[in-house]
């Protein structure tokens, strides 16, 4: 690791002053910043913690939509999303482990846009909203690939806000080692339309499954997909499984994730 | 019998200082004044050295010294230790291994330069000061093409990338062939014994001390084996003589075999100590671990078995490509040819075996043994292509093995390639274990997941492995450069209690606690009045430290001869004190008995009279009570057994999981049933991960693409179903004298091949026709067999 300065603020506000010093970074649960530093792959001049800051902290629902802040750690959504969006609790509850899920947050893994993270694919199918300290961005068009989103430098996630679903279900598949997702599917279905959001399998990072939403819409059943296959061209291949593996699991994990739903 | 004598499950006395943290390992030691080492490594595979700048790294605040290869133009390569001769007769290939790069750098981490400085921030910033140009070379990774015409050479100054072509036994050579061409069935299979990273808990660690008063050396080192890590560095790479150098391995936080080898670091803090005037600390971290431990395993493998109508095995051929790495590690070239080819004929009776194998230079880290050494790559090879041709055939596993086994009347068995076994009883192992895994009601398992939409199969292993190494003699005319004995001191103090000072090195296995027994056990005193102490060569007598499950068979035969010296000058003693004849002495719990009469002294009197000698026969006899033994066994000792494993597969996903495993062992005679249970616990933990998790893959360009735990798989907890364990079959060893086998590596050799079998018995029983799936036996492996994309 090397060098760099730290400050705590307790509002939005200050955090964002606060990154406007060259190469400053936020700092949320640190999962992903901290061991990238200590492997002196990021050199930030600057960290902001947002875990001071409590407007970002909180699972709460109104109107049929859940508002997560942006600094609420994945074992919380684990427990206040558990009975009123399942799915999503369930998700949450399956990333790392219990140290990882006690400091990771929502805001840190959307904002990070890992190819292989669990909450894109929610945010994917839901068409979830992420709100930022000067902005809100549709789902689809936060995400834009591996490790990229919309953000600006200084911007900071504040909240994620998910449509919660009538039912839905997330299968995930784990890749041998990192216990992340080798391909993990999030199926939400609502009235009159269903999400697939699809992680872990793409070189372009978390995609919709438009043909199976499309199929699922009409007939939501494991049977409305059977017809259908997941081109490989484009699929992740390396050493835990080829782009033909990872296509075929889209599929299988969509059906389960349906079935599971229904 | 005392109550922690042995056969007794007593718990393990050094768990209470590693549960409580209070255990002291090599990076717990901090010396006054230390300086912190920081190795630039290699980050291409293969490359010449055009320059290496350290002038502004060594301007640098904080640094003490920058070190290259040129400071070390007087000190010797690290040595390899043991030289294999090739089958026409010539001795290996034998390259350099400088401390740090000369000229080239020949595998991604290979050390190039080395920052001592004030803290360890302070030697990593100096070491990105430092400017290296690399001409790169082009890979040499896949063994194959490496000894090609041509090739691209690791070593400019050796004749090819062949270290050696052995051939064993190579007067059977033509004979086998001739068996094979004749036979009425011969099943062929071609595998990949998968590369291994140990990932011991605990990485690396050196800490080099020099003494200016005394002008003594003391290297503080993650080893198992001192005295050897002594031995070596001083007389070979350092020229310390051993008076002047002390190594100390304190606790060791596991090993599996890549704590064995001498390492470049530990040279180097040693010698850099004394140059800069300080005492010098480098902690491995985990991702330096990765690119430099040794890796294990890492065989490409074609295997032949010949049959007659009866089915009994007439012949085996195999050929074998072994990765050596870019530099030859310590005992590299010995375990894909005296730990491997001499276990060739497994438990069974096969008359003709020839083994080849081709040892090859590539541009990645050095492999040497691995829990297991040469054995598992023997036994998996055997073991699958005995299944293979059991399906083939159309005959029950279990059956083919039998009808093939060596029978227990036919001890002692010497085996075509060179052993002899002393004892065994294979059908008894495989009778309990297909007992204890419910063999016989595996169709109505099978018919439990059928129902589920699940696959489900059984596998079969049986192993034998060659423990205890070894006799000094033998090992000398096959090459080793060192004597395989080992040496007990038993220190008997004034009141009784007692100090063990033993050869062997514990790191991880209950030493302190068996050892103990065992002489509780031989003396009659609680097990608490004796203290096992190792690790230090201050302190005991030259050893050749715990690797090849030799501590208990080897170790342990040493301090049973001390002890047995011990208890026949204590005798004497008593004989003296009681007035009586030496002969007619008995000793029970602890007490001195005449024969046939109420005569007894304590223990205590007697070793208090040997440092007390007021009444003593000092006339005859030297006070005091400590004696040393060495011994050097006549022969290895060949634990057995039989593994069985039960898996199902997703038919959709490919994944596999373990369902039950069941381990019936010969060990002999067994000192604490708990630690042993453990043993075989976490090596089967280990094999379960070679055969289904773990990979260490290179890229062509050299690159380690698994090079940290996102993408290399250790088997965890979940990952391994409760274990049914075994060890009530026993045929002692003849040759030791407690009867001990050895069952340290047992769970890692004989469970990769029962767990690939019983996934291979899942297909087949499915429909799936597929010969051969290669570890790690991954989801996405698994599908693609099925799916005709293997
Ligand atoms: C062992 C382990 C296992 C894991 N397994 C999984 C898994 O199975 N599935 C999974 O999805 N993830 C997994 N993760 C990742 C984990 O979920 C992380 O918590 C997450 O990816 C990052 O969240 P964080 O709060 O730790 O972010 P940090 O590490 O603090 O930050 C990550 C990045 O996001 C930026 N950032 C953080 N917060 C914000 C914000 N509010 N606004 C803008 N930018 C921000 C930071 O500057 C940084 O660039 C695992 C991590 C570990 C260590």
């Amino acid at each position: 690791m090397y060098n760099f300065e730290f400050v705590k603020p307790s509002s939005v506000e200050e955090a964002v002053a606060a990154l406007k010093t060259e190469d400053a970074k936020p700092l949320s649960g640190g999962q992903t910043l901290l061991p990238t530093m200590k492997q002196r792959l990021a050199s930030p001049s600057k960290l902001v913690s947002l875990l001071g800051i409590d407007s970002l902290k909180g699972v709460s629902v109104s109107d049929g939509v859940m508002t997560i802040g942006g600094a609420t750690n994945h074992a919380t959504v684990a427990k206040e999303a558990a009975s009123a969006f399942p799915g999503l609790a369930y998700l949450a509850g399956k990333i790392g482990d219990p140290a990882v899920r006690n400091r990771g947050t929502i805001g840190g893994s959307i904002a990070n846009n890992d190819p292989a993270a669990c909450y894109p694919s929610a945010a994917i199918a839901c068409g979830a909203t992420i709100v930022t300290d000067r902005n809100e961005y549709a789902a689809s068009d936060f995400f834009q690939g591996l490790f990229t989103t919309a953000l600006e430098e200084d911007e900071i996630v504040t909240a994620v806000k998910f449509p919660i679903p009538e039912a839905s279900n997330y299968q995930k598949f784990e890749q041998p080692a990192s216990r992340f997702p080798l391909t993990g599917v999030f199926v939400a279905k609502y009235a009159g339309r269903v999400g697939v959001g699809v992680t872990g399998a793409s070189e372009d990072g978390v995609f919709a499954w438009a043909e199976a939403e499309a199929a699922l819409a009409g007939n939501f059943s494991p049977d409305a997909i059977s017809g259908l296959t997941v081109d490989a061209d484009g699929m992740i291949s390396d050493l835990h499984g080829t782009g033909a593996y990872r296509a075929h699991l889209v599929k299988v994990l969509t059906g389960r994730g349906v079935k599971a739903a229904s | 019998m005392p109550k922690d004598g042995i056969g007794a499950s007593t718990k393990r006395r050094e768990d209470k200082r590693f549960l409580t943290g209070v255990g002291r390992y090599t990076d717990d030691i901090n010396l006054r004044g230390q300086a912190y080492a920081y190795f630039l490594r290699s980050d291409v595979a293969h490359g010449r050295l055009t320059n290496v700048d350290i002038s502004a790294a060594a301007e640098m605040e904080g640094v003490v010294k920058v070190f290259t290869a040129a400071d070390f133009s007087a000190a010797g390569g690290l040595p390899c230790g043991w030289c294999v001769t090739d089958r026409h007769g010539n001795p290996m290939q034998e390259p350099k291994h400088p401390i740090l790069a000369e000229g080239k750098v020949r595998h991604v981490g290979d050390p190039i330069a080395v920052v001592i400085a004030d803290s360890p921030e302070l030697a990593r910033d100096a070491a990105e000061a430092i400017v290296v140009e690399i001409e790169e070379l082009p890979a040499v990774i896949n063994m194959k093409d490496a000894v090609k015409d041509g090739a691209t050479k690791v070593h400019d100054d050796l004749t090819s990338n062949l270290c050696y072509d052995w051939g064993f036994v190579e007067d059977n050579r033509e004979a086998v062939d001739k068996a094979i061409k004749e036979a009425a069935h011969v099943t062929t299979l071609e595998l990949v014994n998968n590369r291994l990273i140990a990932n011991p808990m605990e990485p690396r660690v050196a800490v080099g001390h020099y003494d200016r008063a005394s002008d003594d050396y003391t290297l503080y080192t993650t080893s198992q084996n001192p005295h050897v890590i002594r031995l070596l560095m001083g007389a070979f790479v350092l020229g310390i003589p051993e008076h002047k150098l002390r190594v100390v391995a304190p606790d060791v936080g596991g090993g599996f075999g890549s704590k064995i080898f001498h390492y470049a670091e530990e040279a180097f803090v040693t010698y850099a100590s004394k140059v800069v005037n300080r005492p010098v600390k480098w902690t491995s971290s985990r991702s330096e671990a990765f690119v430099s431990d040794a890796h294990g395993r890492d065989h490409v493998t074609k295997i032949e078995l010949a049959l007659d109508e009866n089915h009994k095995f007439t012949a085996i051929r195999t050929d074998t490509y072994a990765n050596m790495g870019a530099y030859l590690s310590t005992f590299a070239p010995s375990v894909p040819t005296w730990l491997h080819g001499v276990l060739m004929a497994g438990n069974y009776t096969t008359p003709l075996i020839y083994v080849n194998v081709k040892a090859v230079f590539t541009n990645t880290v050095p492999v040497d043994a691995y829990r297991g050494a040469g054995r598992p790559e023997a036994t998996y090879q055997l073991e699958r292509v005995i299944d293979k041709a059991a399906r083939e055939l159309g005959v029950d596993p279990a059956e083919l093995r039998r009808k093939n086994f060596i029978q227990p009347d036919q001890f002692p068995y010497a085996t075509p390639v060179a052993v002899e076994y002393d004892t065994g009883n294979y059908d008894a192992t495989l009778d309990k274990a297909l007992e204890m895994s419910d063999y016989a009601g595996f169709d109505a398992r099978l018919a439990e997941s059928k129902a589920r939409g699940k696959l489900r199969g059984i596998g079969i292993a049986h192993y034998i492995e060659a423990c205890g190494i070894a006799p000094s003699n033998l090992v000398g005319q096959l090459g080793a450069r060192a004597g395989l004995y080992e040496s007990a001191t038993v220190r008997v103090n004034a009141t009784g209690s007692i100090s063990v000072m033993t050869g062997s090195h514990s790191h991880g296995q209950g030493h302190e606690t068996t050892f103990a027994q065992v002489v509780a056990d031989m003396i009659g005193i609680d097990a608490s009045q004796i203290d096992i102490v190792h690790g230090d060569t201050s302190k005991t007598p030259m050893g050749m430290g715990t690797y090849g499950s030799r501590s208990l068979a080897v170790g342990g035969s040493a301090m049973v001869k001390a002890t047995n010296k011990i208890i026949d000058k204590a005798k004497k003693i008593a004989a003296h004190l009681m007035e009586a004849s030496d002969s007619d002495i008995e000793l029970k719990d602890g007490q001195f008995t005449v024969a046939g009469t109420d005569k007894s002294v304590a223990w205590g009197d007697v070793t208090l009279a040997a440092y007390v000698p007021h009444n003593y026969p000092l006339e005859s006899m030297e006070p005091g009570l400590e004696e040393t033994a060495f011994y050097d066994p006549s022969n290895f000792t060949y634990p057995s057994g039989a593994y069985i494993c039960e898996v199902e597969v997703d038919p959709e996903t490919g994944e596999v999981e373990v369902l039950a495993f069941t381990a019936a062992d010969d060990f002999g005679n067994v000192v604490n049933p708990m630690i042993v249970e453990g043993q075989v616990h976490g090596g089967l933990a280990q094999g379960i991960g070679q055969a289904l998790l773990e990979n260490c893959v290179y890229d062509e360009n050299g690159q380690l693409v698994s090079g940290s735990y996102m993408d290399y798989a250790m088997p965890r907890a979940a990952d391994v179903p409760m274990f049914a364990v075994d060890h009530s079959c026993v045929t002692p060893c003849t040759h030791n004298p407690l009867g001990v086998k050895g069952c340290g590596e047992a769970g890692a050799i004989g469970s990769p091949p029962a767990v690939v079998n019983a996934v291979i018995d899942a297909l087949h029983r499915s429909g799936h026709k597929v010969g051969h799936i290669d570890m790690p036996v991954s989801p996405a492996r698994v599908w693609a067999a099925m799916n005709g994309q293997g």
